[in-house]
């Protein structure tokens, strides 16, 4: 930057030459593995070039692992995670930093303090509330003895069983993964910025909340919107324990767990073109969307670690 | 209207409406109460009793789980495992990111391609980077692996435990050095010009003012990376360690969120299940904290 310095300078390059290598390599090698065949695959040494079965093996892979069904499930639910989070989020944020009301700060602190557990360490309770969401009701059921006093007025015994399954339906799969405030955080240090003579403005026109919302805050906080909601559809897309607990039925998975099934077992033929050629087509869309968004993804990256 | 009469994280124009805000908040509350509230306590709640695995009896034991958790060997052996991956994950993704940095932060040509590439694993499932690394490195096919085998190193993760470490510690470290690399070479790039141009002028050379006056602006940024990177380590490595090594051999890369989750819904053993997932709460508010403190620390190095 200050002066030249070409050794330096082409060390660096060597160094970044190196990095791109360390990227690029596995996925180069995976490639011409998932385009051989399984005879090919299991060469040693592994050819330099690619074979001509990568069509084959993507086939192979897409029936065997129903990818046209787990695919739409995948786009379903990280659609589901961005659209649903990105819109609570809004509301939420909107309520407490453009209106005052008692509880505010209430509401603040709850949906402060769920950024601080992240879901892997609520598995198994996460997963009861959503075999049945109305356990809280029943537990107010019981704790009521509602069943016992009438018992004790009627002499008939009625057991309340209260059930609201959601194993393996999209809100099952995707309300837990909402179930976090970062967002809110994000459009709430956001709004924080939006200058008050606009709000004001808008109150002598005026305008109600929700109009100065939609025609005003909405359309400013367009470019945070788009760099959270690729952050968040690589989340959604990449989700892996949730999924996997989650789903029994087989069409209810994702395009990530359907792909853990074609890895290679000791006791299984070693397909590993096969699982190959799939992992490759599984992380083609989130790669598809950080390449064709480089800029707002650094950006969504940035915001919405802070 | 006097100052003090503004709240915290309130704009000076506001709306009075009541029932409004309420309604706005619903849908969040609502979903957080399900999914984050009741479960989290629930999981509190458990790590107390003991029940059968068909949730038939169920009596309290007080801190009987968390005693008999802190006497396990295989807990013990676990928690090495994963402060062992965890460290070394950390200091290998920081150094090459910090390595990667400084050379972007040089290089005026082609820095937006390098960017571009070196990004690219971010969006790949660690599942995804966990099953390329697993065939790579696989003892019988693995391109990798023959490149060690032909050096004469006996390889094989399927058996030996120091292996699967490797293994796993490499496909953390692919899937996440681009997240530190972009933190830091975006700290690196917003080192006020002036500060570099005094040192140049001063007679320092690029490598001299890296380490004076790069460096040590990159500090609280580092921090806040180590503190992300304990945060990865400890939870997203769930996926690599099921897709790859299961936990094998013998407990090697049995990490804490996976020795949770196979005594929980493998094993049955809620309660025991449910007092790790309380010791990893614990961790995980402790990581959170630490982050805040970073982010109201970053802005007097803002400037």
């Amino acid at each position: 930057m200050v002066e030249r310095a070409p050794v330096l300078d082409g060390i660096c390059h060597a160094i970044l030459l190196v990095g791109v290598a360390f990227v690029c390599v596995p996925l180069y090698l995976a490639f011409v593995a998932g385009s051989l065949t399984i005879a090919e695959v299991q060469q040693v040494p592994l050819p330099w070039l690619p074979g001509d079965q990568f069509v084959q093996n993507l086939r192979t892979a897409w029936t065997q692992a129903n990818f046209g069904r787990l695919f739409f499930n995948s786009f379903v639910v990280a659609a589901g995670i961005t659209v649903g989070k990105i819109a609570v989020s809004l509301l939420s944020a909107f309520a407490i930093t453009y209106f005052r009301f008692r509880f505010r700060m209430t509401a603040f602190w709850l949906i402060f303090v769920s950024l601080m557990l992240p879901i892997e360490v609520r598995i198994s309770p996460t997963y009861e509330s959503v075999a049945n969401a109305a356990l809280p009701l029943q537990w107010v059921v019981e704790a009521l003895h509602l069943s016992s006093a009438w018992n004790a007025v009627t002499g008939h015994t009625v057991d309340i069983q209260l059930q609201w399954n959601m194993v393996d339906t999209y809100p099952g799969l995707i309300l837990p993964l909402i179930a976090s405030a970062s967002a809110t955080f994000l459009f709430r240090q956001f709004f924080l910025t939006v200058p008050d003579e606009l709000c004001e403005a808008s109150r002598l026109d005026g305008a109600s909340p929700m109009q100065f919302f939609w025609s005003i805050l909405l359309p400013l906080s367009r470019s945070n919107i788009a760099a959270l909601a690729i952050i968040l559809f690589l989340y959604g897309w990449n989700q892996y324990l949730w999924p996997l607990l989650f789903t029994t039925d087989k069409d209810m998975a994702t395009a990530v767990i359907g792909l853990k099934h074609l890895i290679p077992r000791a006791d299984s033929q070693p397909a590993w073109n096969v699982a190959m050629s799939a992992a490759l087509l599984t992380m083609l869309p989130p790669i598809v969307v950080v390449v064709a968004l480089q800029r707002s993804f650094v950006k969504g990256l940035m915001d919405s670690s802070k | 209207m006097a100052a003090a009469a503004i709240e915290a994280g309130l704009k000076r124009a506001h709306f009075k409406d009541v029932r409004l805000p309420v309604l706005l908040l619903l849908p969040q509350l609502a979903i957080l109460l399900f999914f984050f509230f009741i479960p989290s306590f629930r999981a509190l709640g458990q790590a107390f009793f003991l029940s059968d695995p068909f949730g038939n009896t169920v009596h309290f034991v007080g801190f009987d789980n968390f005693a008999q958790l802190l006497q396990s060997a295989t807990y013990h052996e676990s928690v090495q495992v994963t402060v062992v991956f965890t460290l070394l994950q950390n200091l290998l993704t920081i150094a090459v990111a910090l390595v990667l940095a400084f050379a972007s932060d040089r290089v005026i040509r082609g820095r937006g391609i390098y960017k571009a590439i070196i990004l690219l694993p971010y969006a790949i499932a660690p599942v995804i980077a966990g099953i390329l690394w697993a065939f790579l490195f696989n003892p019988a096919v693995g391109p990798l692996a023959q490149v060690l085998h032909a050096i004469g190193l006996a390889w094989d993760p399927n058996r030996v435990g120091s292996d699967a470490m490797i293994l796993v510690i490499l496909a953390a470290s692919w899937k996440h050095v681009c997240y530190d690399y972009i933190f830091l070479l975006a700290g690196l790039l917003a080192v006020p010009s002036s500060l570099l141009e005094a040192a140049a002028v001063d007679g320092a050379g690029p490598l001299r003012r890296f380490f004076t006056i790069g460096l040590p602006l990159l500090m609280p940024t580092m921090f806040f990376l180590a503190v992300m990177n304990f945060v990865y380590g400890f939870f997203e490595i769930f996926a690599i360690v099921d897709a790859v090594t299961q936990g094998g051999p013998a407990g090697a890369t049995n990490v804490l969120v996976f020795k949770v989750y196979v005594d929980g819904f493998i094993n049955l053993d809620l309660g025991s299940s449910a007092a790790q997932s309380v010791i990893l709460m614990i961790f995980a508010l402790l990581m959170t904290l630490l982050q805040f403190r970073y982010v109201e620390r970053r802005v007097s190095y803002d400037v």
